[in-house]
């Protein structure tokens, strides 16, 4: 294989950020674990996890 | 951290809840402030480049790095060339802008601020129940007061939690997904009403088509056989508070008679874990200044066999003797590093663990608008106190001036509701500037408003943390694909 010098680790990056675009059905963040540090990308679309 | 000026006119974040206000184009006010696109950093063995606006995320080699970060800082694509010619010779300097060009065309890198409509129906998918402004523990750096957030100790009533359901079924308008966190205080001490609760809500949820996620957030002090298999059986998840080592528990969270917890509640912990098989629940500890050195906190979960976990910082004021100050901050973003590598190597040796806060979704995680709309305090997601009283969260129960309504009349304040939602990361100057942007929604409003008395201000250390656990989570995201492709 080719060495390159970029190596890009989502290409499917865009769809992911664009797909179900505010359906609104995902968790809360703060329901999870944190309560008083606020994230929300590692949340998972609720559409992704059932496809 | 690199970033280049852009004019952010083309950023369109339309806005508008209830029909309450009217959709307009913001982001004009930005424009004079430097929006970082492109953030390039160095962790352990790897270089990296996020590609603020698509999600992207590059592993570069040293001439990569150098290019993307030039052009990240403003430098044309001459005066990148030049430099890397001058530094790699001219075959490499023509490859690696190839290589950018293409990701460019591909809208990987360098990629055009996204439009994002940030209209809500204004539904409210999710409560925090309080159902106990009370606590069989004195944790010394609790945000409620010791449990009764200031007020009078005393339990929800089975009436005022099941009117609690129906508002949310209600305000939930076509929603199927509702959420409902048995909060305190220490909720367990509510049993016979968290399970009523639960009954009720998922009887009243099925006639309607939609289904309950129930969560119970207990210091694990007080859980008797018969509540671990109510809460087992009935597949509520769990979040369970243990600080790490015994000597850090026990500093802060000990019983109304100063004693520490430790010993008993990570037995309850354990007992509860191996019963509903080692899933569905986190294990979330706090730490503060006194244990910078959290690591060993992780590696004492994980040594009881936990792997699910969160450890999160405290936040206090910053007068208060645990509070993490600015001078931390290299410590602490050390000891996050040292974790990120920690983690990476139990995970090479099929012994992975779940660190909440790293584990971030590249592919499948959510959408622009949610990561935009963040947490949904005040809008989507509302606290109720054991007296039936609606604030924006649980963190700001009890505070008259935010009492958005109840659960029997429903929203009576919209216009505090308002406030909340015109304070996205979209509308923060902070956050354009910053290139967490997607990963936070915007910080913490409680944080935002005990630390700068400004909803719209982000609490600095605070996002100085996340960007760090950003990166850090970024960086696992780029060992597992190489590990996967065996690169």
């Amino acid at each position: 294989m080719e060495k390159r010098h970029i190596i890009t680790v989502n290409p499917d990056a865009a769809q992911a950020f664009s797909l179900h675009t505010g359906c609104g059905e995902c968790p809360t963040s703060c329901q999870s674990a944190c309560k008083t540090s606020c994230t929300v990308a590692n949340q998972v679309c609720i559409k992704e996890q059932k496809a | 951290m690199m970033h280049r000026r852009r004019d952010l006119l083309g950023i369109l974040h339309r806005r508008g809840v209830d029909g309450i206000i009217p959709l307009t184009v913001v982001g004009k006010k930005h424009e004079r402030i430097e929006v970082v696109m492109v953030h390039t950093f160095a962790l352990h063995d790897l270089k990296l480049a996020l590609d603020v606006e698509s999600g992207a995320l590059h592993i570069l080699d040293d001439a990569a790095f150098t290019a993307v970060s030039l052009l990240a800082a403003g430098k044309s694509k001459q005066e990148a060339a030049d430099e890397l010619k001058a530094e790699y010779g001219a075959q490499t300097a023509a490859q690696v802008l190839a290589e950018i060009a293409a990701a460019e065309s591909q809208d990987l890198l360098f990629s055009e601020p996204r439009q994002v409509d940030l209209t809500t129906d204004g539904a409210v998918k999710a409560l925090c129940l309080h159902l106990a402004h009370d606590c069989n523990l004195r944790c010394k750096y609790c945000f409620a007061g010791t449990g009764n957030y200031g007020g009078v100790r005393g339990l929800m009533p089975s009436g005022v939690a099941k009117a609690a359901v129906d508002f949310l079924l209600a305000a939930g308008e076509s929603r199927r997904h509702m959420e409902i966190d048995f909060f305190g205080g220490e909720p367990l001490l509510n049993f016979t009403v968290l399970k009523e609760t639960v009954a009720y809500g998922r009887q009243r949820a099925e006639a309607q088509g939609k289904n309950f996620k129930f969560t119970v957030t207990t210091n694990a002090y007080n859980v008797p056989e018969e509540v671990r298999d109510y809460l087992n059986r009935e597949e509520i998840s769990i979040v369970l508070s243990l600080d790490g080592r015994m000597e850090v528990h026990d500093r802060m969270r000990v019983t109304a008679a100063g004693r520490g917890s430790w010993d008993v509640v990570l037995q309850n912990c354990k007992k509860i874990v191996a019963g509903r098989g080692g899933d569905n629940y986190y294990l979330r500890g706090t730490y503060t200044r006194h244990n910078l050195d959290f690591c060993r906190d992780v590696e004492e979960m994980v040594g009881h066999g936990f792997r699910l976990l969160s450890l999160e910082p405290a936040v206090l004021s910053p007068a208060a003797e645990e509070a993490l100050q600015e001078e931390d901050l290299p410590v602490i973003f050390a000891e996050y590093e040292k974790l990120a590598a920690l983690l990476w190597e139990w995970e090479e040796a099929g012994r992975k663990v779940y660190f909440f806060h790293f584990e971030l979704d590249l592919h499948r995680g959510p959408c622009a608008k949610k990561r935009l709309l963040g947490c949904g305090a005040g809008s989507s997601y509302l606290a109720v106190t054991p007296d039936g009283k609606l604030y924006p969260c649980h963190q700001f129960a009890g505070e008259a001036e935010f009492c958005v309504g109840n659960v029997t009349d429903g929203i009576t304040a919209p216009e505090i509701r308002q406030r909340f939602t015109a304070v996205d990361s979209a509308a923060k100057e902070e956050c354009a500037a910053c290139f967490a942007r997607y990963y936070c929604g915007g910080g913490c409003h409680a944080a935002a408003w005990y630390q700068n008395h400004d909803l719209a201000k982000p609490y600095a250390l605070g996002c100085k943390l996340h960007r760090k656990r950003v990166e850090c989570g970024l960086y696992l995201q780029a060992k597992r694909m190489l590990a996967k492709t065996g690169r």
